[in-house]
C-alpha cells in the first residue's frame, strides 16, 4: 500500500494539486507506486482511484498511454537506449545491437536472470551524448551518457550487486 | 431569446442562434456535414476530421471596423486551412463551403485515412445496413483505397466489455463516442482508451466490467460495428426487421422505444422480437433506454404462455371456450356483493378503465396490487404540461427520496443526474447509497423508517435550501416506512402558485400511475381483504401469490378466482376461471407515465393462441352482466376515459400520435448523426391535465 | 562574450542559491515585486521582442497580454518536456542554471497574477525534477518563495510535475490534460490556455528557455535585451547542434549566427570532414535543408530560415553528411512520429502508421518509385487536417526529403545507405 509505504510522498504529491483536482496527483502517484516492482498492478490502481478520485479504468488508461507505466513485470531494471535520429547518426543503433548481443538477448528482451530489459526508446534529449540511455529502477530514472558497450556492462554488473543485497 | 446569426452554407442562407456550431446549423437547413466523433448530444471534440469545411469570414477593415466590400459585396476571406465544423461557432456574414473541391476532397481523404484500419468485413457485421461509416463511404470515399490490404492493423474481433456488449477492436475507429458517453451524459466514467495512436483501444476496468446500466446505448451511438449487443449480435440483419413502436412496460418512466421483429424459421416460423431500439421523446427518454429496457425484454421468454381461456373442473383447469368461460365468470358474479379487482399496472389505461367501471356497477372494490401504499396525491400533485426534466436546470431542486433512480427508474437517474450538470440542486434521502448520490447537493442518509421524519425536516433545513427553489420535484420512492408519500406531499402543499411543481412516484409498474388516476386504490391488507371477498378478479400479470404477499389456504373456503393473465403464475394455477390476456407486444393501448403523460403503444407482435387483450375481457365480462362497455378497441376506450374522468378530458388516440419537429434529427437518414435511435413519428403522448 | 543564458559554462557553482545570489540573482524578482506592476513587466517582455523558445516563436509578452483579469486564479506553466529529437537545451538549463530558470517562472508569474506554477518535466527528467525540487525547498527557505514575498502582497509556489513518456505533452494543451491526470492529448483551440488552460483557468504556458530570459530583460531593460540579435528575432538563442558533427553540443549565440560558423567554427566541423548533405533545422519536425553554400551562409533567425523552406523552431540542428541518404533519415523521423502519436485525430493516426509501412518499403527497396510517390501523396494528405501540429510537423521532412533529394529514393541507391 501506497499510504503505508510512502506516507511522506503522497501526502507532498497530494498537497501540490487543488484539492478540487486531486485527479492530477495520478501520474506522481504512477510513478511512486512503481518505484517497487517496476511496474502498476491492480492492488496499486485501485488504491490510486481512490486517492484521486477516479475510476480505476480513467487509471488504467493513464498506464496504457504513458511509455514510462509498465503493466507488466519486466527486468528489475530497465535499460532504455536512445536510438532516435541525433543518436542514432552517431552509432546508437549499433550500440544497442552489440550490447543485446554481448547480453544474449533480442532488443525489448529480459537477461535470462530476470535483471535487464533492454529497449530501444525515441529521443531523450541528450542528442550530443551518444550512445547514451535511461535505466529506470529503484531509484526512479537515472542517465548515463557517452557509454560504450563495455562501460555499459560495468554498469549492469555494479546495479547487478545493488539488487541483489 | 439568443440573439440570432445569419451566415451562408453551400449557397444557403441561414439563421441560427448564436452559438450554434457549424454541424448543427448546416443540419437544420437540411445539409448533411459527415462526422463520426460529433454527437448532438455530447460535447464537440473535432477529433475524427472528417466534417473539415471550407469556412470563409467577412474582411473587416481594421481602422474602421467595417466591412470591406468587394463589387458591392462583403469580401470574404477563406483560411488556408479546412475547419471542422463540429466545432467552430457560426458567425454573421460566414459562408461555408461543404461540398466545394477542397471540402470534397478533404471528405474523401479523411474516409481513405479511415478505411485503411478498417476491417471491411460489412457481409458478416451487424452495423452494415445502418451503419455510419458504410452509409458516408458509399457517399464520399473512394471505391479503391492505396492501402497495402496486407498492412491493415489487426486487433482482437471478439472482445467481451462485460456481459452485454463486445468490441469488435479492428472496426474501432477511435471517434470516443462511447467513452464520452458513460463520461460526460452519465456520469459513468468506466471505458476509456488505452495505449495510443494506432494501437489505441477501448477498455474497461470496472467490477464487473462495464459496469453501467445505460451500456447499450453505446451500440446506438457507435457509428461502425465496434460496439454490439450480446442480445442482437449475429441475430438478424437491420434490413430483414419490421419496426412496431411501443413504451418500455419495465418502470414508470415511459421511454419510448421501437420492437424491432422478424418472421423466423428457428421460432417456427413465428414472428418474434429481435431486440428493443430507443424511440426518440425528448421530453421523456431523449435517445437513450437503460438496459433493463433494452435486454429485459426477452426475460418472459422462457415463461409458459396461457393461449386458450380454462375452467376448473373437477380441480383441474380444462380448455374451453370464451363463451364458456366468460359465462362461467358471469354467473358468479351476477349476485356478488363482495367483489374485489387486484389489478397492476402492467395494464394499460383501457384495461384498468374497464375494470374500474366493471368494479364500480357492481359495487366492488378495485385495488391496485402494488407495494407502495398512500401514492393517490401524485394524482393531485402531480407532475404536468410544463415540467420537463430535461429542461430542469439552475433554480431547481429535485428531492428523491427512499428510492434508488439508478435501478428503480434509469433514465430519470440519467436526467437528474443532467440536470445537476446544467445547475440544478439535488436533495437526497435515503436509507442506502446510490449511484446518484455523487451529484447531489444535499444528502442524508439515514435508517428506513426514518427518511419520511428526515423529508419533514427538510422544510427547515437551510442547506437543503428548498424555500429558494423555483421549481421543486419530489420523487419518492418504496425504501422507506409507510408515511412517506404523505410527508413528500407535504413539502409541495407548503408551497403554493409554482406551476411546476411536482410529485412523482417511483413505482414499480408502466402504469401504476395510470392505475391511481383511474381511481383504484392501494391497500395496506391485501390478504384481509381478499379472505372478505367473494369472487376476486386479478389482472395484469398481478402475481401476489408468486411474490409470497398472498397465502390461498388449499381446502379453506376461499373466494372465487377469476384470473386474466398472458403468464403461467403461481396465481394462474389457483385460478377458477383463467381468461388469456395479450402482452403489450401483441395489441395497442396506452400508458400513464410517471410524470403523467399518456403514451401509446402499439403492436409489434401476432397474439398468442386465442389471447385478448384486458379491456375486451374485460368488456365481455361485464356484457355478460349487462353492463355495456367499449371493448373494440383501446381508440374506444380511451374516448370513454376522456369523457369520464377530468384529469384526462380532451386526450385521444389522434392527440397521442401527434409529433413535432425533435432537436436533434435523428432516424434512418440521419443515423451518422445521432445513431441508431429510431425517429418517432408515432405520437410524442400527452401530459394528464394538472389537477 | 560570457553566457546569459548557460551562466553555469562561467559561474562555476552558480547552481546554489548562494553564488547565484551573489552573482545579481533574484535582483529583477525583487525589482519587479517591489518597484513595478505586473502590466509593466509584461509591456517591458513586449518591448524586447522575446520570442517563445519553444519552436513556435510566438511573442512572449503578446501571450502574457491575453490572460485575462476578471478570471480566477490564474497559473503559470514552464513547459519542460523537452523531446524534439534534436533538443537538449532546457535540461542543460534546468541543470546548470537553475535559479535563473526559476526566478523567471517567478517574475512570470507577478506578471500574469499567478499565484501558483508548474513546471512540466518530461518524466525521463526524474533527475532533474528532484534537482529543481531542492532549488524550489531553497527558495522557500530563503522567502523567495510562499507568503507575502519581499514584504509585498505576491504569494507564489512552484511545483514540479513528472510527465512519463510523452512527446506529445510538449504541445501546450496535451500537457495541461496531463498536468490535470489525463492522457495527454491535444485540446481544439481556441479557446487558448491564456484563456481556458490548467483547470479551465488563465494559463501561461512558456518554454524553459523563454522563461530563463525573463530576468535578463527586467533586470537590464527591452532596449538592451533588442540590441542582442536581429530584427526579427531579439536576443540570444541557444542552438542544439548534434548529428554528424565533430563537436555536439549547446552553443548559446546572438540569432542571425550563420549555420557555417555553428558548424565549422562551433561545432567543429562536419564528422570525418564530409560534406554537409542536409540540415533539420527544428529537429525531427523540420523540414530538410540541402546543405548546401546558401544554407550554409544563411543566418539563423526567424525570418531568414524561413528563406530557405524551413523554420527555425526551437534551433536544433541536426547535421547529416554525405554518408546517409534522406530515406535513412525520414524512415527515423516517421517512425518516431509513429510513435509518438497520440491517435486523437484521424490523418495522424492513420497517417503515421501508412507512411511507416511505406519508408519502410522504400527503405527495403520494395517499388521504391510507386511507394515514394504514394508515401508523398499521403504525407501531403495529411497536411492542414490534423487536430495539432504533430501530425503536420510528422509530414515536414517526409515532403522535403522527397521533394529536395529526389537522387535518395531511386531504386539505384539501393533504398539507402547509412555509413
Amino acid at each position: 500500500m501506497l499510504a503505508e509505504k510512502y506516507p511522506e510522498q503522497v501526502k507532498k504529491i497530494l498537497a501540490k494539486y487543488p484539492p478540487e483536482h486531486r485527479q492530477s496527483a495520478v501520474m506522481p502517484l504512477l510513478h511512486l507506486a512503481q518505484l517497487e516492482h517496476g511496474f502498476v498492478d491492480r492492488h496499486a490502481i485501485q488504491e490510486i482511484a481512490g486517492m484521486t478520485g477516479i475510476t480505476e479504468t480513467d487509471v488504467a488508461e493513464i498506464i496504457g498511454f504513458y511509455t514510462l507505466y509498465h503493466d507488466k513485470p519486466e527486468g528489475k531494471l530497465r535499460l532504455q537506449v536512445c536510438t532516435d535520429i541525433s543518436c542514432a547518426l552517431r552509432g546508437a543503433d549499433e550500440f544497442l545491437a552489440q550490447l543485446c548481443a554481448r547480453l544474449g538477448i533480442e532488443p525489448g528482451g529480459t537477461t535470462p536472470d530476470g535483471l535487464v530489459t533492454v529497449e530501444a526508446v525515441m529521443c531523450l534529449a541528450a542528442c550530443d551524448k551518444a550512445p547514451m540511455f535511461q535505466v529506470q529502477g529503484r531509484r526512479g530514472i537515472e542517465y548515463h551518457e557517452n557509454m560504450t558497450v563495455d562501460s555499459t556492462l560495468e554498469l549492469i554488473e555494479n546495479s547487478r550487486k545493488e539488487v541483489e543485497s | 431569446m439568443a440573439k440570432m446569426v445569419s451566415l451562408t452554407i453551400d449557397g444557403r442562407e441561414v439563421t441560427v442562434p448564436e452559438g450554434t456550431l457549424i454541424v448543427n446549423a448546416a443540419k437544420s437547413a437540411g445539409i448533411d456535414i459527415p462526422v463520426f466523433c460529433y454527437h448532438p448530444k455530447m460535447e464537440p471534440v473535432g477529433m475524427c476530421r472528417q466534417c473539415l469545411v471550407e469556412v470563409g469570414r467577412p474582411a473587416i477593415d481594421r481602422a474602421s471596423g467595417q466591412a470591406v466590400m468587394e463589387d458591392g459585396k462583403p469580401k470574404i476571406n477563406f483560411g488556408a486551412k479546412l475547419e471542422t465544423a463540429c466545432t467552430t461557432p457560426v458567425s454573421a456574414g460566414m459562408v461555408v463551403l461543404s461540398r466545394s473541391e477542397k471540402a470534397q476532397a478533404s471528405q474523401k481523404e479523411i474516409l481513405e485515412f479511415l478505411l485503411t484500419s478498417h476491417p471491411l468485413d460489412c457481409p458478416v457485421c451487424d452495423k452494415g445496413g445502418e451503419c455510419p461509416l458504410q452509409n458516408l463511404t458509399m457517399a464520399h470515399a473512394s471505391p479503391q483505397s492505396r492501402f497495402q490490404f496486407s498492412e491493415k492493423h489487426h486487433a482482437g474481433k471478439h472482445v467481451p466489455l462485460g456481459d452485454k456488449i463486445w468490441l469488435d477492436r479492428e472496426r474501432c475507429i477511435q471517434c470516443a463516442r462511447c467513452i464520452r458517453f458513460q463520461d460526460e451524459v452519465v456520469g459513468e466514467p468506466v471505458l476509456a482508451f488505452y495505449q495510443r495512436g494506432r494501437a489505441t483501444d477501448i477498455i474497461t476496468r470496472s467490477e464487473p466490467p462495464f459496469d453501467s446500466i445505460f451500456s447499450g446505448n453505446t451500440t446506438d451511438i457507435c457509428p461502425v460495428g465496434a460496439l454490439t449487443t450480446a442480445d442482437f449480435r449475429f441475430g438478424a440483419r437491420p434490413w430483414e426487421m419490421k419496426a412496431a413502436a411501443s413504451i418500455c412496460p419495465l418502470c414508470p418512466v415511459g421511454c419510448n422505444v421501437t420492437l424491432n421483429t422478424r418472421r423466423e424459421a428457428k421460432a417456427g416460423g413465428k414472428v418474434v422480437i429481435k431486440r428493443v431500439m430507443p424511440r426518440q421523446n425528448e421530453q421523456v427518454n431523449e435517445i437513450w433506454i437503460c438496459d433493463r429496457g433494452r435486454f429485459n425484454w426477452n426475460a418472459p421468454k422462457d415463461m409458459e404462455r396461457w393461449e386458450q381461456p380454462m375452467l376448473r373442473r373437477d380441480g383441474e383447469l380444462q380448455a374451453v371456450r370464451w363463451s364458456e368461460a366468460i359465462r362461467a365468470a358471469g354467473a358468479k358474479l351476477k349476485d356478488e356483493k363482495n367483489l374485489l379487482v387486484i389489478a397492476s399496472g402492467w395494464l394499460s389505461n383501457e384495461d384498468l378503465f374497464n375494470l374500474k367501471a366493471l368494479a364500480d356497477h357492481l359495487g366492488g372494490k378495485a385495488r391496485l396490487y402494488n407495494q407502495m401504499p398512500g401514492g393517490e396525491a401524485t394524482t393531485s400533485l402531480g407532475a404536468g404540461a410544463g415540467t420537463n426534466l430535461g429542461d430542469l436546470g439552475k433554480g431547481a431542486t429535485v428531492v428523491i427520496a427512499g428510492a434508488d433512480l439508478y435501478h428503480q427508474a434509469p433514465i430519470w437517474h440519467l436526467r437528474l443526474k443532467q440536470a445537476a450538470d446544467r445547475g440544478a440542486r439535488l436533495v437526497i434521502v435515503n436509507s442506502e447509497p446510490t449511484r446518484l448520490d455523487r451529484h447531489a447537493a444535499h444528502l442524508v442518509h439515514c435508517k428506513k423508517d426514518e427518511v419520511a421524519k428526515k423529508i419533514a425536516g427538510l422544510a427547515k433545513d437551510s442547506e437543503a435550501a428548498l424555500d429558494s427553489a423555483e421549481t421543486l420535484l419530489v420523487f419518492f420512492g418504496d425504501q422507506c416506512g409507510p408515511d412517506l408519500p404523505a410527508a413528500c406531499a407535504a413539502l409541495l402543499r407548503a408551497r403554493s402558485g409554482k406551476p411546476n411543481d411536482a410529485l412523482i412516484g417511483v413505482w414499480a409498474r408502466a402504469n401504476d400511475q395510470g392505475a391511481l388516476e383511474i381511481g383504484f386504490q392501494t391497500t395496506t391488507d391485501l390478504q384481509a381483504e381478499f379472505d372478505r371477498a367473494g369472487v376476486v378478479i386479478f389482472a395484469g400479470a398481478a402475481d401476489p401469490v408468486g411474490a409470497g404477499a398472498l397465502k390461498v389456504g388449499a381446502g379453506k373456503k376461499r373466494p372465487f378466482m377469476i384470473v386474466q393473465d398472458p403468464y403461467r403464475t403461481a396465481t394462474t394455477n389457483l385460478a377458477d376461471v383463467l381468461l388469456p390476456a395479450q402482452t403489450v407486444t401483441e395489441r395497442d393501448g396506452s400508458f400513464t407515465s410517471g410524470e403523467r403523460r399518456v403514451q401509446r403503444f402499439l403492436p409489434a407482435v401476432p397474439k398468442c393462441g386465442d389471447s385478448l387483450p384486458d379491456y375486451a375481457i374485460t368488456a365481455r365480462l361485464a356484457g355478460e352482466l349487462g353492463l355495456a362497455l367499449a371493448g373494440g378497441s383501446a381508440r374506444e376506450v380511451m374516448d370513454r376515459i376522456a369523457l369520464a374522468l377530468p384529469n384526462f378530458a380532451g386526450i385521444d388516440f389522434g392527440k397521442l400520435a401527434e409529433v413535432h419537429e425533435q432537436l436533434p434529427i435523428i432516424g434512418r437518414a440521419d443515423l451518422y448523426y445521432g445513431g441508431t435511435s429510431y425517429q418517432n413519428s408515432q405520437g410524442l403522448g400527452v401530459h394528464l391535465q394538472k389537477a | 562574450m560570457s553566457h546569459l543564458l548557460l551562466r553555469q559554462r562561467d559561474i562555476p557553482g552558480i547552481d546554489q542559491l548562494e553564488t547565484y545570489r551573489q552573482h545579481g540573482g533574484f535582483a529583477a524578482f525583487k525589482k519587479a515585486v517591489t518597484s513595478m506592476q505586473p502590466q509593466e513587466v509584461t509591456d517591458m517582455v513586449k518591448a524586447s521582442g522575446l520570442r517563445g523558445r519553444g519552436g513556435a516563436g510566438f511573442p512572449t509578452g503578446v501571450k502574457w497580454g491575453f490572460i485575462p483579469k476578471d478570471i480566477l486564479p490564474h497559473y503559470v506553466v514552464a513547459n519542460a518536456d523537452e523531446s524534439e529529437p534534436g533538443t537538449f537545451k532546457d535540461r542543460e538549463i534546468m541543470a546548470g542554471n537553475p535559479f535563473q530558470f526559476l526566478e523567471g517562472i517567478a517574475i512570470t508569474a507577478y506578471a500574469t497574477g499567478a499565484e501558483t506554477a508548474y513546471i512540466y518535466l518530461r518524466g525521463e527528467f526524474w533527475q532533474v525534477a528532484q534537482f529543481l525540487d531542492d532549488k524550489i525547498a531553497d527558495m522557500e527557505k530563503a522567502g523567495l518563495l510562499g507568503d507575502k514575498i519581499f514584504g509585498s502582497a505576491f504569494n507564489l509556489r512552484i511545483h514540479t510535475h513528472l510527465g512519463a513518456g510523452a512527446y506529445i505533452c510538449g504541445e501546450e494543451t496535451a500537457l495541461l490534460e496531463s498536468i490535470e491526470g489525463k492522457r495527454g492529448q491535444p485540446r481544439i483551440r481556441p479557446p487558448f490556455p491564456a484563456v481556458y488552460g490548467l483547470y479551465g483557468k488563465p494559463t501561461v504556458v512558456n518554454n524553459v528557455e523563454t522563461l530563463a530570459n525573463v530576468p535578463l530583460i527586467v533586470e537590464k531593460g527591452a532596449e538592451w535585451y533588442r540590441s542582442l540579435g536581429t530584427a526579427d528575432s531579439a536576443g540570444v538563442k541557444i542552438f542544439s547542434l548534434s548529428g554528424h558533427v565533430k563537436k555536439p553540443g549547446n552553443y548559446e549565440l546572438p540569432f542571425g549566427t550563420t549555420y557555417r560558423e555553428l558548424i565549422y567554427t562551433h561545432g567543429g566541423g562536419v564528422l570525418d570532414d564530409r560534406p554537409v548533405k542536409a540540415i533539420l533545422s527544428a529537429g525531427a519536425s523540420s523540414a530538410g535543408i540541402p546543405g548546401a553554400d546558401r544554407t550554409r551562409a544563411t543566418p539563423m533567425d526567424y525570418a531568414s530560415v524561413r528563406t530557405l523552406g524551413a523554420d527555425l523552431g526551437s534551433a536544433s540542428v541536426i547535421v547529416i553528411n554525405d554518408s546517409v541518404d534522406l530515406d535513412w533519415v525520414i524512415n527515423k523521423t516517421i517512425h518516431f512520429f509513429k510513435h509518438e502519436s497520440c491517435g486523437k485525430c484521424t490523418p495522424c493516426r492513420e497517417g503515421t502508421y501508412w507512411m511507416m509501412h511505406l519508408i519502410e518499403h522504400i527503405h527495403a527497396g520494395e517499388d521504391v518509385q510507386a511507394n515514394t510517390e504514394l508515401l508523398l501523396s499521403v504525407a501531403k494528405q495529411m497536411q492542414n487536417k490534423c487536430l495539432c501540429p504533430l501530425g503536420e510537423f510528422s509530414t515536414m521532412a517526409v515532403t522535403t526529403a522527397i521533394e529536395r533529394f529526389p537522387d535518395d529514393f531511386k531504386p539505384s541507391s539501393g533504398g539507402g545507405k547509412h555509413g
